[in-house]
């Protein structure tokens, strides 16, 4: 009988210790994009910017998932809830055996600890605040270790969706914030530098085929907030991924690389403009007189063409806006209305009817005043900008003079919230969120955000009484459908009235390699990694 | 005078010429918007292409070279003058009146200009039309863009103070105002000459660079510097090379006027 050489058995030993070593390693590489600013924190319930909110996302384990894709709350450390027909209680059945990256179980107890720092008033949580329906504690319940109940002292709207930016955290590990749930776990921070987030290796979920999620063994976010080194660094195929891409860029990419590119439809960012309402605003009685008119604020909506907008400004990368909703949050969008149609013929007409006239290719109103107005904006911002030179020619051909004025962003903001001394102004709004009660503090007329009048002891139009009175009807419901018919009204409302003046909604662009695998971009952020822990990216660079 | 100052003298001959004609060669005007064809290449109808919202190119740089070929000159003047007036006055006053005048003009130059300029933009009244944004930004250039100029005429003017001449001057019964604007004015001309000629090139480029930190000059009018913020990001210039037109004329501008100052900079010496 032959004898195995020596030399034999010790290969094929090293390569059945090198099979088994990397038996553990799932071997789906390692995803590699950027911040465009330093986190603020990894606390996950003190998280306010965008890239905390990435990171966030990312590593934190919640009770509920909505969607990106379906935009459908699915079950996630919570296999089943309910919510109270009163909308003030909520009850978990979690599933069991979980535990926290660093080996720490999970349980009922730890639910009960985030909801209590969540709610904790000493902690100033901006997630926090969207849960503080009225005044008074937030009860807890435990139920059983799986099982818990969380009692609001008023109803909350939307109660359960609002879980999804709730990641738990546990009541008793050492490592505090940094024990997550979620798919990955910040393994390496570097400021100004890089977080390197790794594998959860207590993560709970798993494939189809029984395989453990995430496929990725890390993620790398280097923090660069210059745009045109990033577009730099993807070209070179040190990124394999943009999150969100400006127009420019995309078509750019798209002339040489169109398989790089997604445009996966209009985003829930608007783009609009508004007139100053103010009574104590400094500015003079006869163009308060204009701004207040309801058919001075239409006529200048229907001058605005939005086609042109979307197609020059944006290269088609948006959509004319039909009002405060984009069609992209399918639920609350109001599919009776429609973009404002182009017309400075209808848009004259309107405005003969409160006495303007045109005089020798200049608009005048009953006492002669030629029509001039200022609309400013936050320099710096080449869209918003150029935005605002069409629609100054726009409302040339209507004898309107328009003069553009771009500030740095605090002189602006002190502006437009403190002195009140501005005309017109253009701003986009970053929605984040799909329910409308996000939106409270820019509806009701009391609000700091309420721009064209903000903090109005009580509401000096009927129609903002109007807007008021449903605002707080569907945020004090938790019937889904009365409080689509009250928003539904809200948006009709806002549209009739035009206080904002909608323009256009961005379409939600990025760029991924060809190397990510099952990328599918979708409108609501994290646009292009909303399913990081089923992605992988190929070795192959 | 060398042939590179002839060349340089024919070259600001002819943008300003070219500018000055920009009501002929470009009569559309600088703020027409041809919105079917934005981000155009360069075509006979616009030499130069459009830009993102459909302008021509050709025609703005025509008018933009004018404003800032007009205003920067006219923002020198006020500088210079200025500078002749706290330099000049102070050197030839000397002691504690040269000293006060010298900590007004440091602390005018430790100032910083960018934030200050900001400040004065934010405080301003919204509705200027463009052209009087032009001139608040020349004019506030102007006032600002004395100070390194008020020090050169300082020291020359206390150089001047223990002349002969005026020495004679003073024995002759001359004083005050007058021993100022007649004798020692006249022997600081050639110092002024060449502070105005080298802050020409200085107030372009500052324009230039205000435009592109989105102060400045206000939409729809062009100036150098607003044709230059279309330079920013790699992107937007790699395979258009139209778009350094103003960057080229600038550069080209700015070379000629020092070419043609280091002429007046001899003869003042």
């Amino acid at each position: 009988m032959a004898q195995i050489p020596g030399k034999m058995v010790l290969a094929a030993t090293a390569c059945l210790l090198v099979l088994l070593g990397t038996a553990g390693a799932q071997g789906g590489g390692e995803l590699r994009f950027c911040l465009r600013t330093e986190p603020k924190t990894f606390d996950p319930l003190k998280v306010a910017d965008d890239a905390a909110v990435s990171i966030r996302y990312l590593t934190g384990g919640v009770l509920l998932r909505m969607n990106r894709q379906t935009q459908a709350l699915e079950p996630e450390l919570a296999h089943s809830w309910k919510v109270s027909k009163d909308g003030r209680q909520i009850t978990f059945k979690l599933r069991s055996g979980l535990s926290f990256s660093d080996g720490t179980p999970f349980s009922a107890e730890d639910v009960a600890y985030t909801v209590q720092q969540l709610m904790d008033p000493a902690l100033h949580s901006p997630t926090g605040d969207a849960f503080r329906s009225g005044p008074g504690p937030v009860a807890t319940k435990i139920i059983s270790s799986t099982q818990i109940a969380i009692t609001f002292p008023a109803p909350v709207a939307g109660l359960d969706r609002l879980f999804d930016q709730v990641p738990m955290m546990s009541a008793h590990s050492p490592k505090g914030e940094m024990a997550v749930l979620g798919p990955f776990m910040v393994a390496d921070y570097r400021p100004g530098a890089t977080v390197l987030l790794k594998r959860n290796p207590n993560y709970w979920k798993a494939d189809a085929q029984g395989r453990k999620l995430p496929y990725l063994d890390s993620i790398r976010l280097d923090i660069q907030p210059n745009r045109d080194v990033e577009m730099l660094r993807f070209k070179r195929g040190e990124l394999d991924l943009i999150n969100s891409l400006d127009s420019e860029y995309f078509d750019k990419l798209a002339s040489t690389s169109p398989q790089l590119v997604h445009d996966a439809g209009p985003s829930l960012d608007s783009e609009q403009m508004w007139f100053n309402q103010v009574s104590k605003a400094p500015i003079p009685a006869y163009k308060k007189n204009w701004f207040r008119s309801l058919s001075f604020r239409r006529a200048i909506s229907e001058a605005i063409n939005r086609d042109d907008l979307s197609r020059i400004v944006f290269r088609n990368h948006a959509q004319p806006a039909a009002g405060p909703i984009s069609p992209a949050n399918k639920f609350w969008f109001d599919s009776k209305l429609h973009p404002q149609a182009y017309s400075p013929d209808a848009a004259l007409k309107l405005l003969e009817t409160e006495g303007f006239r045109l005089e020798n290719g200049t608009l005048k109103d009953r006492e002669g005043n030629a029509v001039i107005f200022s609309i400013v904006t936050n320099s710096g911002n080449k869209y918003r900008e150029r935005m605002a030179v069409l629609i100054q020619e726009d409302l040339r051909k209507i004898g309107m003079q328009v003069n553009v004025v771009t500030l740095d962003f605090p002189s602006l903001i002190e502006r437009i919230a403190q002195t009140f001394d501005y005309e017109a102004a253009m701003l986009g709004l970053t929605n984040m969120d799909l329910d409308p009660n996000e939106q409270m503090n820019v509806w009701l007329s009391s609000a700091e955000n309420h721009q064209w009048n903000p903090q109005q002891k009580s509401p000096e139009t009927a129609w903002e009484g109007e807007i008021d009175r449903l605002m707080r009807a569907q945020a004090a419901s938790a019937d889904a459908k009365k409080r689509k018919e009250s928003f539904d009204r809200v948006q009709e409302i806002v549209v009739e009235h035009a206080p904002f003046i909608y323009l256009i909604n961005k379409n939600a662009l990025s760029a991924i390699s060809t190397t990510v695998e099952d990328a599918s971009p979708v409108i609501l952020h994290p646009q292009t990694f909303w399913n990081a822990e089923r992605l992988t990216v190929r070795a192959a660079r | 005078m060398s042939v590179f100052r002839k060349l340089a003298c024919a070259v600001l001959l002819l943008v300003v010429s070219l500018s000055m004609a920009a009501n002929w060669l470009a009569p559309a005007g600088y703020a027409k918007q041809y919105r079917t064809q934005p981000n155009a290449p360069p075509t006979r109808q616009h030499w130069l292409g459009t830009d993102e919202v459909g302008r021509d190119r050709f025609a703005r740089l025509l008018y933009g070279t004018r404003i800032s070929l007009l205003l920067a000159p006219a923002a020198a003047l006020i500088s210079t003058l200025i500078a002749a007036l706290v330099g000049g006055l102070a050197g030839y006053l000397g002691g504690g009146w040269a000293r006060i005048a010298m900590a007004v003009t440091d602390l005018f130059l430790s100032l910083p200009w960018l934030f200050l300029l900001i400040t004065v933009r934010a405080l301003m009244p919204l509705n200027v039309s463009p052209l009087a944004s032009v001139l608040v930004t020349f004019l506030m250039l102007g006032m600002l863009g004395w100070t390194s100029a008020a020090r050169v005429l300082c020291a020359t003017s206390r150089s001047l103070r223990g002349s002969g001449f005026l020495l004679q001057a003073r024995a002759s019964g001359i004083r005050g105002v007058r021993l100022f604007l007649v004798h020692v004015l006249p022997n600081l001309t050639p110092v002024l000459y060449a502070q105005f000629w080298i802050s020409i090139p200085v107030f372009i480029l500052s324009e230039a660079n205000l435009g592109i930190l989105g102060l400045g000059v206000a939409e729809p009018m062009p100036s150098w510097g607003s044709l230059l913020k279309e330079l920013e990001g790699l992107v937007s210039t790699g395979e258009e090379p139209w778009k350094f037109a103003p960057l080229i004329l600038l550069v080209l501008v700015v070379t000629s006027f020092q070419l043609v100052l280091s002429n007046r900079e001899e003869m003042a010496a």
